[in-house]
């Protein structure tokens, strides 16, 4: 589903992915953790398409495409969703307005019909329920005035109505309690499914207690420097990030002294 | 007798005064005479604003003294039909259509506004009774300094006349829909609506400037409009001016309100046409505890130019006033806010609270944006603020990381920035028909269009 080969890529003139390889197949949940300032956020927003970000190597292939070449809108409609880790506040959209432009604007480009505005509210309720969100946050400007938590479990409500084949979750357990935590976890989980890839990025374990992931991989500077199964994460919340900084020393040291 | 032929010279309009004199041969009742002949005389004295006028740095006279506009004829009734108003209607049930100035009363719907109270035409008022208005014509909207409000006051002809009656609750919106209409040569018209409110009444009033798109040989028009509104104590008017000129159309109103003890008036201006646009409020308080919204929503592109100005007058204590004013400008457009209060030594207590919000969508657009406050009292709340801004990138990247591409995402925060004002507007049909006119696909830049 995503094959990310080499890829390098920087903000303004600091490189920060140097050389990562990664690739998620369908129906797998790929995690990431790291240290801060290791990439992870680069990274999902390269996914996405953001502006800010300048890919200076390497390749990205989404079902075989050219991902980097399509724009953040072409993404979205083949199925690539962004939880951002700080969503955006617009003032004077309101949730449902927002989020049903959204839909129509990818089952239009899907050749499917648009949604009249009862048809998406069935759905809308359905979605809801799930993410035990309460109706009046339909009515409200797009996250204006939302606490962190409600933030974050719009993000996930999103992703739950516009149904994308790849989700990228960008530090989404951040500044949530243990409760809103298994809400928006449950949400996840309940997107799960055999045709359908996550890449769920944390700095904290905890978020894989509920999202148990197939695969875990560490950005250490801007490269994955280690991966294997979600064990992977437990052994790295209890021996802390300071373990992978020396290992990743050393290794440089090794091929340094072998050179 | 040679006749003046260049617009920019200021006697090509008192000619035209002159002549307007023979046409009425002394048909007016005194007072309104003499309140020409006084508009007239100011004219003469002052002339046209200049770059060096203050109230008129950033908004030049130029292009329309190019024009010899000539008062606008009285047409047929049948110059406009019903389905060219059709885009302009807000489903009222009470409207007064104007064309060019003059009273259509084949276009409009009339029914009482209370005991024996009809809204109508000023022309047809001042025949029928006159005494009616000579203690409120021109007393609010003053010309010492104003040159298009002295010219109005000079050569207006018609306009709308709405008297609500003590403790008269009007519960139906009216309307008051004025259409500049081009012809073979360059017309300007004067309309003069007057709108009185009794103690303790209340109603709701929507003002439509608007045109209709210029046809082969026609030229452009000039709409030179002056709206008074007397509120008496405890009365309530709430207020909506929706202008929609061509984008020909050279067009100036002036609303000018005097608010009477514990009197609330709220006006909200959507200016989305015209070509050279200037519109004027003005407030002043008149008693105690008075209170006014005066909130403004001005759209530009093209080579627009849209120049709002506010003069809000606290002459006395325990007013409030909020000023709310929010323009989007894209291509080449220019904007203004001048946006004046005055708070006056005895308006102790005073509330006064004024906002400019720009919103620029291309490097090419201009806004001038200059709050003031002139408070001469110890005792009061007043602030003011501008800002301008463009489109937030991270918003634009959020939309569009949801699938709406770069045009629907930029339309969809426009309306937004937008339809903060139009949601306050509490008219439900006009605000609704805003609403869907914002979220149109076109979007309301692209309003008339030619």
């Amino acid at each position: 589903m995503l094959k990310i080969i080499n890829l390098h890529a920087r903000v303004e003139d600091k490189e920060i992915l140097r050389g990562l390889d990664l690739e998620i197949r369908a129906g797998e949940v790929h995690a990431i953790m790291g240290p801060n300032g290791s990439g992870k956020s680069t990274l999902a927003g390269v996914l996405a398409g953001k502006p800010l970000y300048e890919v200076t190597q390497g390749e990205v292939l989404y079902n075989g495409k050219n991902l980097l070449e399509m724009d953040p809108e072409e993404r979205a409609r083949e199925g690539i969703f962004l939880a951002f880790q700080y969503p955006v506040e617009i003032p004077g959209v309101s949730n449902t307005y927002f989020l049903r432009a959204a839909l129509n604007a990818i089952r239009k480009a899907r050749g499917e019909e648009e949604l009249d505005p009862v048809a998406f509210l069935q759905l809308v309720r359905s979605k809801m329920r799930i993410l035990h969100m309460d109706e009046e946050l339909l009515k409200r400007p797009v996250n204006e005035g939302f606490s962190g938590g409600e933030k974050k479990r719009n993000e996930i409500f999103q992703m739950a109505v516009l149904e994308p084949m790849l989700c990228i979750l960008d530090e989404t357990d951040s500044g949530l309690d243990i409760d809103a935590l298994r809400t928006v976890a449950d949400g996840v989980n309940a997107l799960r499914s055999p045709e359908r890839g996550f890449l769920v990025i944390t700095h904290y374990q905890r978020l894989l207690n509920y999202i148990v992931p197939d695969f875990v991989h560490i950005l250490y500077d801007g490269r994955i420097v280690k991966s294997g199964g979600k064990e992977l994460a437990l052994e790295l919340e209890e021996k802390g990030y300071g373990w992978i900084e020396r290992e990743a020393r050393q290794t440089v040291g090794a091929s340094a002294a072998g050179a | 007798m040679t006749t003046v032929q260049t617009a920019s010279d200021k006697r090509f309009y008192v000619e035209q005064f002159e002549r307007l004199e023979r046409e009425l041969a002394g048909s007016d009742p005194a007072a309104v005479r003499h309140l020409r002949l006084a508009a007239i005389a100011r004219f003469d004295q002052i002339g046209f604003p200049t770059s060096r006028n203050e109230d008129w740095r950033f908004t030049s006279v130029a292009d329309l003294l190019k024009v010899p506009f000539h008062p606008a004829p009285r047409l047929e009734d049948s110059a406009v039909n019903e389905e060219d108003l059709e885009p302009f209607s807000f489903g009222e049930a009470i409207r007064l259509v104007f064309v060019n100035g003059r009273l259509i009363g084949r276009l409009s719907r009339i029914s009482p506004l209370g005991p024996g109270v009809v809204p109508g035409g000023l022309a047809d008022a001042l025949v029928r009774e006159p005494e009616l208005l000579t203690d409120s014509l021109g007393r609010v909207a003053d010309f010492k300094d104003q040159t298009f409000t002295a010219l109005n006051s000079a050569f207006f002809r018609d306009g709308a006349v709405l008297v609500i009656p003590d403790g008269v609750a009007v519960e139906q919106p009216i309307h008051l829909l004025h259409v500049a209409l081009g012809g073979a040569t360059p017309w300007v018209s004067y309309p003069h609506n007057l709108i009185v409110l009794g103690r303790g009444s209340r109603v709701s009033v929507i003002e439509s400037w608007v045109g209709l798109p210029l046809q082969a040989g026609q030229e452009p028009t000039f709409t030179a409009a002056v709206t008074e509104v007397l509120l008496a104590a405890e009365s309530v008017l709430d207020h909506v001016r929706v202008q929609r000129e061509n984008r020909q159309a050279f067009h100036f109103s002036n609303l000018a309100a005097s608010l009477g003890t514990s009197a609330r008036f709220t006006t909200h201006l959507v200016s989305l046409g015209g070509g050279w646009v200037r519109n004027e409020s003005r407030v002043r308080f008149g008693g105690q505890n008075a209170e006014a919204t005066v909130n403004g929503l001005y759209f530009g592109s093209g080579t627009q130019h849209v120049d709002n100005h506010t003069v809000i007058d606290h002459a006395l204590p325990h007013c409030a006033s909020h000023e709310l004013y929010k323009g989007i400008l894209d291509d080449r457009a220019r904007g203004v806010f001048n946006g004046k209060i005055f708070v006056r030594q005895d308006a102790q207590k005073t509330d006064a609270k004024q906002t400019n919000q720009t919103l620029l969508l291309s490097d090419d657009a201009v806004i001038n944006t200059k709050p003031q406050l002139e408070i001469f009292a110890d005792d009061v709340k007043c602030t003011h603020g501008a800002t301008v801004g463009n489109l937030n990138e991270d918003t634009l990247f959020y939309l569009r990381s949801r699938g709406l591409d770069v045009t629907e995402a930029r339309a969809l925060l426009t309306y937004a920035f937008a339809n903060d004002i139009i949601n306050r507007i509490a008219i439900e049909p006009v605000r609704q028909r805003l609403e869907a006119l914002l979220l149109s696909r076109s979007g309301p830049l692209q309003e008339a269009q030619p």
